[in-house]
């Protein structure tokens, strides 16, 4: 019996195979790229419809809703991207703690701040013209997340650690309290100095905005224009995930990091520290909420200690979205989040004719969807059912 | 010199007072065992002696060193090992993780880490059947096998085995009692936690009764199982 078993086994449960981690590394990433292609294809769709049924009173609405759709849908994955990155920071920390972070949206901020803090001072030292666009990014980004990630870090063995295993409110309270110190100490800090309490986001330039096509309209021709730094943003981000799922599907200490988040104490018993592991968590989680920080910054140009709220509010809606503790579910609940608020805020006025401005409505929408989420569908989009839960 | 040593253990959840000045010794190469009914303080001695609870009192030590004052992790990398109560393996990993969660502390591209794997596919068959599987679809008895499978990964001196046939069908019980034996041949040293006292007592060379928090017996296995209140209580006879 034993011989029969040994000779395969040496064959396979050596080193997983390329192919294998490719897999369990894609394998998300794919998912994440249907659940962009899906909500795209269906959120046009009802443009679409939506504009044939008014086609009556308004001939041209259909033309109207066509060309800007493409612009709709960059927006759609920029927001969505943002959401995504920030809401993996509030899922891993829950997978392992069971704990919401709710100072994570001012880890984001922090992250803009540094960036900010970086473009002036190569402003005033005059450096700035002379940086290289994708080495300024790098920078802001690589800063943003030493920065944040080491925040947040902190903010873990400062603020939550000791008051681990007190009931689920305290350590929750306990992260508003951090919250608004975050806010105010920074607040403090960026009033006085030259960056202001809203804080220009200097950089080099990035170059003209790019044709991708253009559409024919016979009497007109509306080009598709994405802007450079929106490209980073999705670019970034993407790379972002795409090593985040490696980290956690194939490597040790992304083992090392579910195995904690499935069951603390036995973890410990395989030898595994588990106060690294978290602290770890906090630091990944840290990390890629300040890059974020610094590309919304570097994307919308401006920065301010209390940015930090709403988008956090809303990366926490896309991590319920697609629910919480799962990791592919917060990539994919930013980016069906962030559709149907560039989708939103688009056709909103468009279809109630200037009515309802849609750009003030967006934000109802997302709340929404985390009121409906919570009451009809609490495990979230993905919920149980994916095998990628922390 | 005893390979672990319990030396007048206490040990409190809150206000519960579960071990109430416990010592053990288990020698290099036995496998002691440890009987008694439901909530007597079984697993809390193994949680102990792992460092899951922290004695209030008394000492723990491994090869003369105490380590009730070391974190869990630490204690692993000492060389004692524990398959829990209600095996507990990692749901969302498949079998071939589960195990290499166990090899954590070591290196997984070393001819030992294979060695290793080849041993706990060679005692239990069934999981190298089931190596992809996810650790939550397996059935009671394979998770069993898996637990035990995972802590002899970690390359333990001491495995603590916390009721390794809880909820098993009488032939799977008997064959993990065989394995256990096997393995105790191979040289590992085991204590062993069993509601099933007679088959505990059938393997183990010495035992201890546990009532409430304390020791009311202890004694060589074969004695323990002519004992006539361990008969009474724990064997089921009149
Ligand atoms: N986490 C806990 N909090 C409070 N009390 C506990 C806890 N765990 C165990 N106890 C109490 O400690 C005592 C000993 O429990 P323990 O689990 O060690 O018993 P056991 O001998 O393993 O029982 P069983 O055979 O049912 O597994 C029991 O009275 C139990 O209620
Ligand atoms: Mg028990």
């Amino acid at each position: 019996m034993a011989a029969e078993v040994n000779a395969p086994a040496s064959a396979r449960f050596g080193r997983r195979s390329p192919l294998e981690v490719l897999r369990t590394v894609f394998g998300p990433v794919f998912q994440l790229f249907l659940f962009i292609v899906g909500s795209a294809l269906a959120l046009s769709l009802i443009v679409v419809l939506l504009a044939l049924m008014q086609m009556g009173s308004r001939p041209d609405i259909l033309t109207r809703a066509l060309t800007i759709l493409p612009q709709v849908i960059i927006d759609g994955l920029v927001r969505g991207f943002l959401f995504a990155t920030i809401a993996l920071g509030y899922t891993m920390v829950y997978g392992v703690l069971e704990f919401i972070n709710f100072a994570h949206g001012e880890i984001f901020m922090v992250g803009g701040i540094v960036g900010a803090a970086i473009g002036l001072m190569l402003f005033t030292s005059g450096m700035l013209a002379g940086v290289p666009v994708l080495l300024f990014v790098a920078i802001v980004v690589l800063a943003g997340m030493v920065v944040s990630g080491s925040l947040a870090v902190a903010v873990e063995r400062v603020a939550y650690r000791p008051l681990r295993g007190s009931p689920r409110l305290v350590p929750l309270i306990s992260a508003i309290g951090v919250s608004l110190v975050l806010q105010d100490v920074v607040r403090l800090i960026v009033t006085n100095t030259p960056m202001g309490f809203n804080a220009r986001y200097h950089t080099p330039d990035f170059g003209s905005p790019i044709r991708l096509f253009e559409i024919d309209l016979g009497e007109r021709v509306v080009p598709v224009i994405v802007s450079p730094k929106a490209l980073v943003f999705i670019s970034v981000a993407l790379l972002m995930l795409i090593g985040l799922n490696y980290l956690v599907n194939a490597t040790r200490l992304g083992k090392a990091i579910r195995a904690t988040a499935q069951d603390r104490p036995t973890a410990s018993l395989m030898g595994i520290n588990v106060n690294r592991i978290i602290s770890l968590t906090f630091l990944i989680g840290g990390a890629l909420g300040g890059a974020a920080g610094a590309l919304f910054g570097l994307n919308v140009g401006a920065v301010n200690p209390y940015m930090g709220f709403i988008p956090g509010l809303k990366a926490f809606t896309a991590a319920v979205l697609g629910g919480i503790g799962n990791i592919t579910g917060a990539m994919v609940g930013g980016v069906v989040l962030g559709f149907l608020e560039a989708f939103v805020s688009s056709y909103l006025s468009l279809f109630t004719n200037g009515a309802l401005s849609g750009a003030a409505y967006a934000d109802i929408a997302a709340f929404s969807i985390l009121i409906l989420i919570l009451i009809f569908r609490p495990s979230g989009l993905l919920g149980e059912a994916t095998t990628q839960k922390v | 010199m005893a390979l672990l040593e319990l030396q007048n253990v206490h040990t409190y959840y809150g206000k519960i007072h579960a071990l109430k000045g416990i010592s053990v010794t288990v020698e290099k190469g036995e496998i002691v065992t440890l009987i008694g009914s439901n909530g007597a303080g079984k697993s809390t001695t193994l949680r102990t002696i792992s460092g899951l609870e922290k004695p209030r009192l008394g000492e723990v030590r491994f090869k003369n060193q105490r380590i009730d004052t070391i974190p869990p992790h630490e204690i692993v990398k000492l060389g004692i090992a524990q398959s829990p109560e209600g095996r507990r393996i990692f749901p969302r990993l498949t079998v071939l993780e589960n195990l290499e969660m166990g090899a954590y502390l070591h290196d997984t591209n070393s001819p030992t880490y294979r060695a290793d794997l080849e041993r706990v596919f060679t005692l239990f068959p069934r999981l190298y059947e089931r190596i992809s599987q996810k650790g939550g679809t397996l059935s009671g008895g394979e998770q069993q096998m898996l637990a035990m499978g995972r802590a002899l990964m970690t390359r333990p001196e001491v495995l603590l085995l916390d009721e390794p046939s809880m909820g098993l069908a009488p032939v799977l019980v008997e064959q993990i009692f065989e394995i256990i034996e096997t393995i105790n041949g191979q040289g590992m040293t085991v204590l062993l936690v069993e509601q099933n006292a007679l088959q505990a007592l059938a393997i183990a060379h010495r035992g201890y009764v546990l009532q409430s928090g304390e020791i009311v017996l202890a004694d060589v296995a074969q004695a323990l199982s002519e004992n006539e209140m361990v008969q009474k209580a724990y064997l089921g006879m009149e």
